[in-house]
């Protein structure tokens, strides 16, 4: 297996997704925990947010669905999956909570519908990115791997 | 939520911070983990909880916290609120107790500072911040 070329698709995949504004440099603070000691620190907290957010988010569509709009319920909600977007750098989903937040503080029930629709995409994305990004990893293995000859 | 206990100590290293002992409170899974990562590498030993109820039931079963870091916004009892409750109690006063907060809200740290908060932290928090922190609060 080349796990050079494995490598080199992880970094660049990695890079894409600061270049096109998914993750921001809160990320590198998550890498930078990672150690000898915690070394699948970066994936164990993109996986536990990816299963919180997933909870979150049914929270969200059950409260948007219900017929009267309890907007500080929502908010409450939005503010819980902004703050987990913020601890792992995801961006385009932060910035989209916020947008959320500010039609909640409108009583905006069609901008909450709109925005909520585009978190839902973002999270999507983000989330087939990053698993991809991780088996990238996970299929190249430890840099050793990366400088073993071939035979 | 069960409680999720810190790591193992490590060998000789910085042997003064195996002593102390962080309770950190938040009711988010992601930054509950993120917070013991940080505090585990600034080599503290570390206890995470998920509400102000369980930080006031480890409380009262482990005396040896010397500092409790924990979240403004949580359901049931806030930061604050937790803040309060440590700073009556004449067994807990002494532990120094740290805010974190997702949300700049000058009226909120001011309130906090004001009961007794040794320190505010925005999220997210950053090894810097503890690595800061803990040098001053458990120096």
């Amino acid at each position: 297996m080349d796990y050079v070329n494995l490598r080199r698709q992880a970094a660049s995949l990695r890079k894409s997704l600061f270049d096109q504004g998914y993750l921001d440099e809160q990320f590198y603070q998550l890498e930078d925990l990672q150690d000898d000691a915690s070394p699948n620190f970066v994936e164990e907290v993109v996986t536990l947010f990816f299963r919180d957010s997933a909870r979150l988010m049914a929270n969200i569509d059950q409260a948007l669905d219900k017929c009267v709009k309890d907007f500080n319920k929502l908010d409450v909600y939005m503010q819980q999956l902004k703050g987990s977007c913020t601890s792992i750098g995801a961006s385009r989903l932060k910035t989209e909570c916020t947008f959320f937040r500010e039609c909640c503080r409108d009583e905006n029930i069609e901008g909450c519908m709109r925005s909520f629709q585009k978190i839902k995409r973002e999270h999507s994305v983000l989330r087939q990115k990053l698993e991809s990004y991780f088996q990238l990893l996970r299929q190249a293995g430890p840099i050793e791997c990366a400088t073993r000859p071939s035979k | 939520m069960a409680s999720y206990s810190g790591g193992k100590s490590n060998g000789g290293e910085g042997s003064s911070h195996q002593e102390l002992h962080v309770l950190a409170v938040d009711d988010s899974l992601v930054d509950r983990k993120v917070i013991t990562s940080l505090l585990r590498k600034s080599k503290y030993r570390v206890t995470a909880v998920d509400s102000g109820k369980r930080a006031l039931e480890l409380l009262d079963t482990e005396p040896n916290v010397n500092m409790i870091i924990t979240d403004y916004s949580m359901p049931e009892m806030t930061g604050y609120e937790l803040l309060k409750k440590v700073k009556e109690s004449s067994e807990l006063c002494q532990i120094p107790v740290v805010i974190m907060s997702s949300e700049n809200v000058p009226t909120r740290i001011n309130r906090c500072l004001e009961e007794g908060a040794e320190d505010f932290l925005l999220k997210p928090v950053q090894l810097s911040d503890v690595s800061r922190l803990c040098n001053r609060v458990l120096r």
